[in-house]
Order: structure tokens, then C-alpha cells, then sequence
């Protein structure tokens, strides 16, 4: 296998700024914070759900198109 | 210097009738779209005459061996805001008027969903209690069926066409980590093991590099060569491979950063380093079937590296060449910009943590809402909920949408989503003829979309041709439009 060089011509500025203990921090607070988001959507999508799921999908069928 | 990029989508919606009796799709498009017009007080039909699907930008035309690609006596409508709307195989699909920079167009590409959202609440009146037509806004059916979203760009006939194979197809290989519209499960081929959800809906279709097909051995590379415009000068990049996407993110990145690469080709930009791949086929699959991303494609020169590596070397070229040429080619230097940073942002973001462009990208929203609904469920992967959560991800009505339930990043105003309902680009072509459709519909006989046909009292009809699609812009014709009692005057003074 050729070698492979690492492309990051961009690294986010917050990077050099904060500290690896900083970064972890944010880091857990932003995967709570996605996980509360995607709970309350769980509880809202649930009431618009298709009833029947498994006829549902078994209906939908196309014909190919382009 | 490369030419002025004009844009444009055609999507094909899925279709399905809730009816007590048969329906086929192809009734129930018909239905969805003659409802629809049939609230507007004017209509006109689609003009043929210059359509060639089967010209081959290799340069042959193999008239005949395809199938008929329109048949003329379905629905077939032009819009006042320069759209086409009609029914293609069996599918109701909407082509955006064209457009002179990527902003523009995803604003008309969301004007398409409104209006089949309006479509099908005009069908629900048409149709008996409890009975509707549900469109999606996707590419499959998970059943080994696929329909397409369509991109295209107006390139400059100049480019030779195996410059664009050579560097388009890596970016199309590639682009789908942040295009990508996301699959729950694998279509037409096996891998061990199953793959459960994957970045594009499209990539399991495709099976040749080059080709004129957009049905049957699906291309990475569509080779159709019908400009729609002057041939001698441009030619129609015409784009299969691609993904609907809601998310306006996604529309926005996929359209601006092809258009980017496409003019780097038209100005000879020395790429610095020849990205071609050494199974463009079997890597497109491939970076589609992991959702990790960390699947290597291998270079014709032996390297191997990640989609989001190949991406960076795409945009560093893009950089250097905004920063050498500038990005005039993309109708405004600041829309371009855009395109830039945002390719910067989501390409940091997918090598960092992908799941904080769950507001930008559809394949990473889906994917959180499915995985998500799975954990909270205990399901199996193979579990027809999570099917049925991706379908209904692209259900295009508001109420049913999930997507609309994801709160997901807009770049456009929804009031001018509205306006783009009825009115046309002012900068392109569409609005001449969306313009004439408002004005003078009673004597237009077809529109398409190099020519306005009119029908005013006298013998023979007369055809305004449009071969220039940044001809017919409102700084060109406004004054005459607004100048002309009567649909004689006009093409009088246009001297047609």
C-alpha cells in the first residue's frame, strides 16, 4: 500500500485554542445535548409514524425510472 | 475563462396512490399534476421539437436503441416561474427553470417541493374520502428500484469531454459523503456483511464509468450531448448520479462545488495531481457502504486514500483556483465564497465528529434518527420500522415529512420560497419565458426550453428561439415585456 499522507490543510481554529480537557468537556455536553434533541424527536415522531409499518413499506414500490 | 455556470435539477418524485381501486403511477402523476395546473388559470404545453435525448457527447447519436424517452401525450406543463412540470415514465417530475448560481437554485429546487405538496392536496380533493396520492422526495424503493435526480450545468463545448470524465468521476465517486441523502440496507448486490445503512440511495444502481443510458447500466458519467441551447458553443453537463436531498445544505454543497470543478476543467486548471481512480464503480459503492467513512479508494496511480481525503485535495485545488481566478463562473463571487466555507466546514466536520452536521447533511440526520429508534426500540436492523422511518423521511408532506420534523438548517427564506412558486430567476432565460406565460399564456402554443412558440391570429405560428440561456434575463427584456400590449406586438418587436 502507497503511503498515506494526511490532508488537514484546515484545522478548526478552536482546536489550537482550547485544551484537550476543554475539547472532551464540549465534547459530552454536545453528545448529551444531541441526545435530549433526538428523545424529544423519538416522542414527537412516534405519534406521526405510519401505522402499519411492514405494509407500509411493503406498498411502496416504483417502477425505475432515470 | 470558464463560462458562466447555468444550473438546473430534475426530480423525479416516488408516487403512491391510496386508492380503494387500481391506479396505476403513471394515472395517479397525472392525476397529482393536472390537478394542480387545473387551479391555475392558464396552462401551456411542452414543445418537443428540439428534444434529442439520444445525442452522445462522445460524438454519435444512436437513434433508435433507446427507449422513447417522453411520450408526449402525458402532462406535460410549463409553469409562470420558467419550471417544467410533467409526468416522466411513472413518476411526476419537476425541473427547475434554470438558474444562474447555486443559492438561486436551491431556492427553486425547494419551490418544486411546495408545489407538489400543493399538488397533492388539489388531488386530494379530486379524489373520494380517505383516498390520496403520497409523494416522496427520494430515489428508491428499497427494492432494487431507482429514480433519479438529475443535475445540470451548462459547460463550454470548448472543455474536451475526456477531461470531464477524467476529473469529474472522482469527485461524483466522492461527493457523496456530505450529498448523500442516506439508505437503511443495500439494494442489487450483497456484501458480507449486510450493510445496514449507507450514505447514498443511488450508489447501489450504477454498473459503467461512461455511458449514454439513464435507465439501464446506469453511468457515472451520462454521456447525453443535448445543450438546450447553442451547440456550437456549450454543451449540457447532465448529472445522474446524484441524490435528492432536503436538506438545503446538501443541495447547495452538491451543486456548488461540481460547478467548481467543472470550471477549474474549462480553465485548464492545473489540478497539481491526478486524482483518477483505479475502479471509479466499485469505489463508488463502496464509499457509499460505510457510513464510517474510512473506506480507502485506490488511485490509478496506486495511492489509497478516504473520500474525505480525496474531498480535501478537491478543495485545496478549489481554494487555489478561487484564489487565482476568482469565482465569477458561479453567477456571484459571494455565493461562491459560500460554497467554499461551507465545503471547508461539513469536510472538517466529517473527519472530526460527523455527527455535528446532523442539521446540514440528510444522510447524517437520518442516520441519527434511524439509529436513534433503534436503540430506544431494541430492533434488529433488518426491522421494517426503521424502513418505514427512512421512507417517510422524504415523505414530501409537511404534516408526514420527518424531515420537516429534524428542524434542519435553511439557507433560503421561505417567503421567497413562495414567490419562487410563481415567479421566475430574473437572471436567466426562464424569466423570459416564465414572463410571457403570465403575460400572454392565451397565445402561447409551447414553450421548452430554448424557445417560446406563439400563436398570434396570423399564419404560421412564430417560435422565439432562446439559444443563449443568460439571454432573456429581466435586464434584458423587462422594458420591452413591459412596453408590448399584446402578444403580436411582442413578437413583432422581437422580429421573429
Amino acid at each position: 500500500m502507497a503511503e498515506r499522507e494526511q490532508k488537514r490543510r484546515t484545522a478548526p481554529s478552536r482546536e489550537t485554542t482550547t485544551t484537550e480537557e476543554e475539547e472532551a468537556a464540549a465534547s459530552t455536553e454536545r453528545g448529551e445535548k444531541l441526545k435530549a434533541e433526538i428523545d424529544d424527536l423519538l416522542d414527537e415522531i412516534d405519534e406521526v409514524l405510519e401505522d402499519n409499518a411492514e405494509e407500509f413499506v411493503r406498498n411502496y414500490v416504483q417502477k425505475g425510472g432515470q | 475563462m470558464a463560462i458562466p455556470k447555468v444550473f438546473g435539477i430534475e426530480t423525479e418524485y416516488g408516487v403512491h396512490a391510496v386508492s380503494s381501486g387500481e391506479m396505476s403511477p403513471t394515472a395517479a402523476s397525472s392525476l397529482l399534476i393536472n390537478a394542480y395546473v387545473a387551479r391555475l388559470e392558464r396552462r401551456v404545453g411542452w414543445d418537443f421539437e428540439d428534444e434529442s435525448p439520444g445525442r452522445d457527447a462522445r460524438g454519435f447519436a444512436r437513434e433508435g436503441s433507446m427507449p422513447p424517452e417522453i411520450e408526449t401525450h402525458l402532462v406535460n406543463a410549463v409553469l409562470t416561474n420558467g419550471a417544467r412540470y410533467y409526468v416522466d415514465h411513472a413518476h411526476p417530475e419537476y425541473s427547475t427553470p434554470e438558474c444562474s448560481d447555486p443559492m438561486q437554485l436551491v431556492l427553486h429546487d425547494r419551490a418544486g417541493e411546495l408545489i407538489l405538496a400543493r399538488s397533492m392536496e388539489a388531488a386530494r380533493h379530486l379524489l373520494p374520502p380517505g383516498e390520496e396520492i403520497i409523494v416522496y422526495k427520494n430515489n428508491s424503493d428499497g427494492k432494487g428500484n431507482s429514480y433519479g435526480c438529475h443535475e445540470n450545468y451548462l459547460v463550454d463545448r470548448a472543455a474536451p469531454f475526456a477531461q470531464i470524465v477524467e476529473r469529474m468521476t472522482p469527485h461524483f465517486v466522492t461527493r457523496q459523503v456530505y450529498t448523500g441523502a442516506g439508505k437503511v440496507g443495500q439494494e442489487n448486490s450483497d456484501t458480507s456483511p449486510p450493510a445496514h445503512f449507507q450514505l447514498s440511495q443511488r450508489a447501489d444502481f450504477f454498473e459503467e464509468e461512461v455511458g449514454l443510458e439513464t435507465t439501464l447500466k446506469r453511468p457515472i458519467i451520462n454521456t447525453r450531448d443535448e445543450p438546450h441551447a447553442d451547440p456550437q458553443k456549450y454543451r449540457r453537463l447532465h448529472v445522474i448520479v446524484g441524490d435528492a436531498n432536503l436538506a438545503e445544505v446538501a443541495t447547495f454543497l452538491k451543486v456548488g462545488t461540481t460547478a467548481i470543478v467543472l470550471g477549474m476543467i474549462e480553465d485548464d486548471f492545473d489540478a497539481g495531481r491526478d486524482l483518477s481512480l483505479a475502479h471509479p464503480v466499485a469505489a463508488i459503492r463502496a464509499v457509499s457502504l460505510d457510513p464510517d467513512l474510512r473506506t480507502l479508494v485506490e488511485l490509478a496511480n496506486g495511492e489509497r486514500l478516504t473520500a474525505v481525503e480525496l474531498q480535501w485535495e478537491l478543495f485545496s485545488m478549489a481554494r487555489k483556483y478561487a484564489e487565482d481566478r476568482g469565482l465569477a463562473a458561479l453567477g456571484d463571487e459571494e455565493v461562491g465564497n459560500m460554497v467554499l466555507d461551507r465545503w471547508e466546514r461539513v469536510l472538517t466536520g466529517l473527519e472530526t465528529d460527523p455527527s455535528t452536521l446532523s442539521s446540514e447533511l440528510d444522510w447524517v440526520a437520518k442516520r441519527r434518527l434511524v439509529e436513534g429508534y433503534r436503540d430506544r426500540h431494541g430492533l434488529e436492523w433488518g426491522d421494517h420500522r426503521l424502513a418505514a422511518l427512512d421512507l417517510q423521511y422524504h415523505d414530501v408532506r409537511p404534516a408526514k415529512s420527518l424531515f420537516n420534523r429534524l428542524h434542519m438548517e435553511r439557507l433560503v427564506d421561505p417567503g421567497q420560497v413562495e414567490e419562487a412558486v410563481t415567479e421566475p430567476p430574473a437572471t436567466t432565460r426562464a424569466y423570459f419565458r416564465g414572463r410571457c406565460l403570465s403575460l400572454f399564456a392565451p397565445a402561447i402554443v409551447a414553450a421548452n426550453w430554448d424557445s417560446v412558440v406563439f400563436d398570434v391570429g396570423r399564419d404560421p405560428l412564430r417560435r422565439v428561439p432562446m439559444m443563449e440561456p443568460l439571454r432573456g434575463t429581466a435586464k434584458h427584456v423587462d422594458t420591452l415585456l413591459e412596453g408590448c400590449e399584446s402578444p403580436a406586438e411582442l413578437v413583432e418587436r422581437l422580429g421573429s
